[in-house]
């Protein structure tokens, strides 16, 4: 299967096989105009099989919700055909509106406008409460 | 500091101030009684809690501020559906600070983001009361004179009580504390603060349901009151409610210079017999909430 280096966008590189889906819609992907392209279970030397996105133009990404879902994605961003930057995203210390939090007991269950807002308490265990109740947020793994 | 939201935003060593001042008011309240003069304390309290308003207002009149503010949501604009974040920046415009009371979780927190003057966390839901855990603090330091080196004992409602989950948190910092949980199995404290706070700061703990043998190991003993609302079933209520009561048959296995604790209100946990029992320290603790509220009062407005 062939598809167009890009020369102008943004690649999503080690992703988790099987969370590409997730992130594209998380992301909104099917709302852009340019092209993107998920590809799935592509064999990797370094986690046997991943997922990549490719999209066809530099768009402003929400970093803390790729490291959130996925922390070991790469990030490349490619102008005028040559790798302009390329990093890790790595865990968010605190995320927005990204996870929504279940407590009945808590502010933001009751005022829609407040932020649902969820911070790193454990690294290691990837724990995020919520910074209203310290509700923990359900491990996506 | 410009709030208290949580008890953990103070540091040992703030905390030990705020325990300094509440000492020097006890000792004279007169010299505190201009200290607030022309300043207003909003008391914003979206569910009923006679003890922690009392308190704040009796503090602030001692130190001869001026207090507003509701009792219950029904008689403030909640129940026309404000949002705690408007109610927060229409009273930051009418009073110095606020003291906050909300059902709901977090709701001191957002008022905290929005109003322009300190917010002061007064119980959010099942979640935080650093006042009250203050007012504990304060109480073990002017009945043991420390805070360190003491052997604890928490009984009653480990489970739903988030006097003892502060409380457990506030002590952890200190050296040489060891707690005794006493309650029945289904009341037992929760995992994370076994494991995210006893367990995590080294501190040693165990958990039992013999009260007596207990009782001699005890420099302090924090009791607590098994809280109906936390039932959906009346029997286990019933069945738990008289596991632990405290009597003076018990207390005689107890050091002649225990602490007896209660956030009060109380129900039937401690036997009125042990009220005039001198190690009997739940009143002078409800007192101990006043001095320590003045201490912070001020120290939110920056008076001196």
């Amino acid at each position: 299967m062939v598809i167009d280096a890009i020369s102008n966008g943004i690649v999503l590189d080690h992703i988790k096989a099987g969370r590409g889906m997730d992130l594209y819609q998380i992301l909104k992907l099917d709302k852009l105009e340019c092209s993107v392209a998920l590809l799935k279970n592509v064999t990797s030397r370094k986690m046997g099989r991943k997922d990549i996105i490719k999209i066809d133009e530099v768009i402003d990404l929400n970093f803390d919700v790729l490291g959130y879902v996925d922390p070991g994605i790469t990030v490349c961003i490619v102008k005028d055909g040559k790798l302009d930057r390329k990093f890790t995203v790595g865990l968010p210390e605190r995320v927005t509106n990204v996870i929504r939090c279940r407590n009945p007991r808590c502010i933001t269950t009751v005022e829609p406008e407040i932020p649902h807002i969820f911070k790193l308490t454990d690294r290691e265990n990837r724990v995020y409460r919520c910074i209203y109740c310290e509700s923990r947020a359900k491990n996506r793994d | 500091m410009e709030n208290l939201i949580d008890i953990r935003d103070l540091s040992v060593d703030e905390i030990q101030e705020l325990v300094r001042v509440a000492l020097d008011i006890a000792a004279d309240p007169s010299r505190y009684s201009e200290k607030c003069r022309g300043k207003k304390l909003a008391t914003l309290f979206f569910e009923p809690s006679t003890r922690t308003r009392l308190s704040f207002e009796a503090a602030m009149y001692e130190l001869g501020g001026n207090v507003l503010g509701f009792s219950e949501a029904q008689s403030s604009s909640a129940s026309k559906g404000e949002s705690v974040s408007d109610t927060a920046r229409m009273v930051s415009c009418y009073a110095d600070i606020i003291a906050m009371r909300h059902p709901k979780e977090g709701a001191p927190l957002v008022a905290a983001s929005k109003a322009s003057v300190p917010v002061i966390n007064a119980g959010d839901g099942g979640h935080n009361h650093p006042t009250q855990t203050l007012t504990d603090l304060l109480t073990i330091w002017r009945e043991k004179g420390r805070l360190s080196d003491l052997t604890i004992g928490l009984c009653g409602d480990l489970k739903f009580g988030r006097t003892v989950h502060s409380l457990v948190a506030a002590m952890s910092r200190y050296p040489g504390i060891r707690f005794i949980l006493i309650s029945p199995e289904e009341l037992r404290v929760p995992g994370y603060i076994r494991k995210d706070v006893m367990t995590a700061n080294g501190i040693p703990f165990e958990e039992t349901t013999d009260f007596v043998s207990a009782m001699p190991q005890l420099d302090v003993l924090y009791m607590t009151r098994v809280q109906k609302e936390r039932f959906f079933n009346e029997a286990d209520y019933i069945r738990l409610k008289d596991m632990f009561i405290l009597t003076p048959e018990k207390l005689a296995y107890a050091k002649e210079d225990l602490c007896i604790m209660h956030p009060l209100p109380r129900v039937n946990e401690i036997a009125t017999a042990v009220d005039d029992d001198p190690r009997a320290a739940y009143f002078r603790q409800a007192l101990n909430g006043k001095y320590i509220r003045m201490a912070l009062i001020m120290k939110l407005l920056g008076v001196k």
